[in-house]
């Protein structure tokens, strides 16, 4: 009896080594990712405050994601250029979401009245959406289409050369 | 004598307790960048340099000026970043396994190795060498044998 015993407590210290190891390696192996296929849906209140923005019920339109944060410079450098795709496609079924990540609250509206943008802007203080959409860094932007399928990402900041490209992303979001 | 051991347990405990109200009531920045983690770079405030670390630091100096308690600058950030901000877990609910978990494993630890040292001590101290403790008994040739090499072995 005695001997079952401890050989099932060394079974059992063997199982519980082996399966923080695979833990380990599995965290090593699978770092932040970028999603594929569907867009992580999120429901996060408008950072103007009054109510909620939930991803899924823009279903049907193409959607520009923009994760920003007031303290990043190159999101303040491009936040013009989403506010002129927002201003030139809206009226065609896209819509530009921002997100303000990781950052006060105050100083998100802040950045949001200070660079005149008029697309409506989530707020996600803790970052939870940062993580599930695999972000590094900040800016980045996500174009979902009308089905709500991820069809393509910018890692960094978008600049006036990158618009051609943005543009046929926005397209490619419109068609899927 | 049972007065005087009271009253030396009641200066001490207030000797440890002073500090600790007097720094909740009246915290400094460099108290509070160790309680708090940067939500980009995942380290405490006074180990980051990053945009959103310094901006906290702004804010935490400011919320000090206003008069605010430790507790309050704390549950000020935690509204902003989630709980993740905060160094170690709060001390309730499910985040309180973080702060028993540990002694529980220390104890547990110390359990098994004690009752290991205990088992281990009492076989070597209980029980004798086999050849002493009545094992089967040797043949009556070999019994011979070895009588007759230890008196040789005595001479």
């Amino acid at each position: 009896m005695s001997r079952q015993l401890k050989l099932g407590g060394q079974a059992l210290a063997l199982a519980l080594v082996a399966g923080l190891l695979a833990l380990l390696v599995w965290t090593v192996a699978h770092p932040n990712h970028v999603p594929k296929g569907a867009a992580p849906n999120f429901t996060l209140p408008r950072l103007s405050g009054g109510g909620d923005i939930e991803l899924a019920s823009l279903r049907g339109k193409a959607v520009v994601l923009n994760f920003a944060a007031s303290w990043c410079v190159p999101c303040k450098q491009e936040a013009p250029l989403f506010e002129g795709l927002w201003q030139r496609y809206r009226s065609r079924g896209v819509v530009v979401l921002g997100i303000d990540a990781k950052d006060f609250r105050g100083d998100g509206r802040r950045f949001v009245s200070r660079h005149g943008i008029t697309y409506p802007f989530a707020y996600d203080g803790p970052g939870r959406m940062y993580d599930r959409y695999g972000l590094t860094g900040f800016p980045e932007t996500f174009f979902v289409g009308r089905s709500g399928k991820l069809v393509a990402h910018i890692p960094g900041a978008v600049g006036k050369g990158d618009l051609p490209q943005v543009v046929r992303y926005i397209r490619r979001a419109l068609s899927s | 004598m049972r007065t005087l051991l009271v009253a030396a347990a009641c200066v001490a405990a207030l000797a440890v307790a002073a500090p600790a109200m007097s720094s909740e009531r009246h915290p400094t920045l460099q108290e509070l960048e160790t309680m708090l983690i940067c939500p980009t770079c995942h380290t405490t405030l006074d180990q980051s340099d990053a945009p959103i670390a310094r901006r906290m630091k702004r804010f935490i100096v400011a919320r000090i000026a206003a008069g605010d308690s430790a507790s309050q600058i704390k549950a000020k950030l935690v509204a902003q970043f989630g709980e993740a901000v905060l160094a170690a877990p709060p001390k309730n609910g499910f985040d309180l396994l973080a702060w028993w978990l540990p002694l529980a494993g220390i104890a547990a630890g110390a359990g098994v190795l004690g009752i290991a040292a205990w088992r281990w001590s009492s076989r070597r101290g209980g029980t004798s060498p086999p050849a002493l403790a009545g094992g089967p008994p040797l043949a009556p040739e070999l019994e011979r044998r070895l009588d007759e090499e230890l008196r040789r072995y005595d001479r």
